[in-house]
């Protein structure tokens, strides 16, 4: 009267290529946080333009993850967790998608101060886009090895990303302050801040959703 | 109250088919059971209106209380049981020498109902009940084996509506029918089970997801997990009733 373990093959192969597509996903938004940062910072119109022309690429595996996910919900009627599984990578690929799309926004701050100097070297921008890159990474290897516990980490590092973000509007003000012809430069800067704070908060959606798939609950990272 | 399962055991003959078996079966709810075949589901459900005993060497041990009421108390008539507790099986059953209308009213008149008025009311509120009505109002007279696979299935639901139960079991109701069949039926459990507490046993588990308010899943004679279905199938506790849900263990 014993059961017998069954061998799911098919589908379990077609839940693994997702994954893999997923990360590949996740690599590109990596690079593309990456280049932006440094298109910003060196002034690279041409880095800044590659980083807008590939965020088709990003796009793209959106789509294709989500039509992948759909095919298989249609198929396979998946349930508990294989279900969770399908849902976080709906999930997850909209959050980088969306990731994409901030790196595009910087990407085009770089493209609107051609010709200009910065009006400070950047500091605390890269190093708040570094941690940043650092949380979209965290969250990856949290959902590769569905570790709960380093999902919880994306936590505090928001956090550091939000202090970041205050740190560097505060300077801002003041350089604006002294001397306005700074203003419209010192706008563009900011919005690069709350460009980079909102991909922290899409990296902690990562972690929610890591948590979900293992735990079947929903924590709330972004507190 | 709905049915209050306390340490219930089954063997037949040697064999230990059911394992201190707690459960409690809320009323005006589905209950679906699940697992893999000879886990002890539809043994479980014969035993709860002592059909299980019928068969040669069974036994059972235990006891299930309906209403408060044990069933397998010592003055208890398992025949009135069953018409308290009706039972609909997984191939449909109608008496194949009598009419669309003598199956429903069978069990009425073998109860000693004379009252030809009164038995056409209910035959016509069974009917009504199972949705059958309308296909058959037209041709009660027919032999009932002239109806489809599905609408057998409803003229079996009628029969066992017809007697008044206050529980009706589902042994696989569904297993021998084409999906429009399948989906009538699986609409027809959910509006019944506002007058009726429902317990199904089914392999599709697609349909205990969709049917039930709460799942049982048996293995080897034992409740491995009992709990919402919502709970059950999107985030089971115990890693075989995950293996079982998501096609891994059979």
């Amino acid at each position: 009267m014993e059961g017998i373990y069954l061998n799911r093959a098919p589908f379990d192969q077609e839940l693994k290529v997702l994954k893999e597509r997923l990360l590949e996903m996740g690599g590109l938004v990596e690079k593309a946080l990456n280049d932006s940062i440094t298109s910003l910072k060196e002034l690279d119109q041409e880095l800044a333009n590659r980083v807008v022309e590939e965020d088709q690429h990003i796009n793209d595996f959106e789509y294709e993850i989500e039509a992948a996910a759909v095919h298989l919900i249609a198929t396979q009627q998946p349930v508990a967790k294989d279900l969770r599984k399908i849902i976080s990578f709906i999930k997850i690929a909209g959050d980088l998608e969306r990731m994409g799309d901030f790196a595009v926004n910087i990407a085009k701050v770089t493209r609107r101060l051609e010709g200009e100097k910065l009006i400070k070297p950047l500091v605390d921008i890269p190093q708040m886009a570094e941690t940043a890159a650092k949380m979209v990474n965290t969250g990856l290897n949290a959902y590769i090895d569905e570790n709960v516990e380093l999902a919880y980490t994306l936590d505090d590092m928001d956090d550091q990303v939000d202090a970041f973000y205050k740190r560097i509007l505060n300077e801002l003000f003041e350089i604006m302050a002294k001397n306005p012809d700074t203003i419209n430069q010192a706008i563009q800067l900011a919005f690069v801040g709350r460009y980079i704070e909102r991909i922290g908060d899409h990296a902690t959606n990562i972690g929610e959703s890591v948590i979900y798939l293992v735990e079947g609950k929903k924590p709330d990272l972004n507190t | 109250m709905g049915i209050e399962v306390n340490n219930l055991n089954a063997w037949y003959g040697d064999l230990h088919a059911i394992k201190d078996i707690n459960l409690n079966i809320p009323k005006n709810q589905v209950t679906a059971l699940i697992g893999p075949s000879g886990c002890g589901k539809s043994t479980f459900l014969r035993c709860l209106n002592r059909m299980h005993e019928v068969i040669e060497g069974a036994r059972v041990k235990g006891e299930i209380l309906v209403d408060g009421e044990d069933i397998y108390g010592s003055n208890v008539d398992p025949v009135t049981i069953r018409y308290r507790i009706g039972m609909v099986f997984q191939k449909p059953n109608p008496f194949p020498t009598m009419s669309i209308f003598d199956n429903v009213a069978a069990g009425l008149k073998l109860n000693g109902m004379r009252n030809k008025k009164k038995i056409r009311e209910i035959v016509e509120q069974s009917l009504e009940a199972a949705g059958l009505w309308d296909e058959v109002s037209d041709r009660l007279d027919k032999n009932a084996m002239g109806l489809s696979g599905g609408q057998q299935q409803r003229l079996c639901i009628a029969r066992t509506l017809a007697v008044n139960p206050e529980i009706v079991l589902m042994d696989e109701p569904t297993s021998a029918l084409d999906p429009i069949s399948t989906h009538k039926i699986e609409e027809l459990v959910h509006r019944l089970k506002e007058n009726y507490t429902i317990v199904i046993v089914t392999h599709n588990m697609q349909q205990a997801a969709r049917v039930s308010d709460n799942t049982a899943f048996f293995l080897n004679g034992e409740v491995i997990e009992y709990n919402t279905t919502k709970h059950i199938f999107s985030n089971p506790s115990d890693q075989r009733t995950e293996d079982y849900i998501t096609g891994r263990f059979g």
